[in-house]
């Protein structure tokens, strides 16, 4: 195994239990709704979590294959725009190189990315490998404990999700802009909430990353009071 | 067979979103003007996804106990808590959030 393989599974090390935590509360909510043998296997080849919840609770709610499958695309969307973001980590023809984007997953925007704030291959690999026996074997422990515990909420797992995403979010609003960019995502989230079809309001925030195309102008820190009020 | 269509249907559709900019770009590399928004995309997706799973959902916007787990999981990054540590904050006072409010 080469070394930045390694690299990659040692910056994912404490994400993994996260993972794992995740992956315990989907096998206890789904193994009812879709049995535990379907719910190990969906963990393990459909691999994107926020997608698999979103599917099974229309599952559960009695809706067909078309409908759970679109809520949980919908889910998956933001992953066409990260999926540009690592393109250019990836190395051979087309088909492969698709193949090798599913390794993108939401913790691999941080762990796989170098100094330079490009995305490294092995780094992703690396990290999401050992995400995946998390993610995998705690969807499996969910199933064959779910049968004895309560509903999940009353531990408090449904707040596991945001709390996975703000530890992430944690290094990442340095800047004036950054910060930005995020209250304006919070805000485009919040305003669609309640009107957009669930999954929607991510891929909409998504589009607050096109800030990114206005040029900066001033870079010091000193400025950048007067820019956050300006922009409020 | 709803399962296993629904599985299936969604393993096939998340692998071309997945594939799709690695594919289309190619052996290309970004154009200059792409990457301040690459860079912005982690900000950008987190938060969103932060706000999404703290008041959104299948239900639409709503307010419950998980805020109160959430401002925890603030705190503890704040603090500089290991990431473990951040969601058993958020777990345990969403639990004894519901627990004193229900």
């Amino acid at each position: 195994m080469s070394a930045t393989l390694r690299a990659g599974a040692r910056r994912a090390l404490p994400v993994v239990p996260a993972t794992f935590a995740l992956g315990v509360s989907f096998g206890v909510l789904a193994g009812p709704v879709i049995g535990g043998v379907a719910a190990v296997v969906m963990s393990a080849i459909v691999f994107a979590g926020g997608a698999q919840f979103a599917a099974v609770a229309v599952l559960a709610g009695g809706g067909g294959a078309f409908a759970a499958t679109g809520a949980g695309l919908l889910m998956n969307a933001r992953f066409l725009p990260m999926g540009f973001g690592f393109a250019p980590a990836f190395r051979g023809r087309r088909l492969w190189r698709a193949v090798q984007g599913q390794a993108i997953v939401d913790a691999g925007l941080v762990l796989a990315r170098k100094d330079d704030g490009t995305y490294d291959r092995k780094l992703l690999f690396g990290s999401t490998a050992f995400q995946g026996v998390g993610w995998v074997s705690g969807t499996a422990l969910g199933v064959l404990v779910g049968n004895t515990l309560p509903d999940p909420d009353v531990f408090g797992i449904d707040a596991i999700f945001p709390a996975f995403y703000i530890a992430l979010l944690g290094g990442e609003l340095r800047g004036t802009r950054a910060r930005i960019a995020a209250l304006l995502a919070v805000g485009i989230v919040l305003a669609g909430a309640s009107v957009l079809p669930p999954g929607v309001p991510v891929i909409a925030a998504s589009a607050v990353a096109l800030i990114g195309l206005i040029p900066e102008r001033e870079r010091d820190e000193a400025s950048e009071p007067e820019k956050e009020k300006a922009t409020k | 067979m709803t399962v296993w269509l629904t599985i299936g249907l969604l393993a096939v559709g998340t692998f071309v979103i997945k594939g799709a900019g690695p594919a289309a770009l190619g052996r290309r590399e970004l154009p200059g003007w792409a990457l301040p928004v690459i860079a912005l995309l982690p900000a950008v997706l987190l938060s969103a996804l932060v706000a999404y799973d703290t008041f959104g959902g299948a239900e639409g916007f709503h307010v419950d106990a998980k805020l109160a787990g959430v401002g925890a999981a603030i705190a503890a990054v704040a603090l500089k808590a290991p990431m473990t540590v951040v969601l058993i904050a958020a777990a345990v006072v969403t639990a004894l959030t519901r627990l004193i409010v229900a």
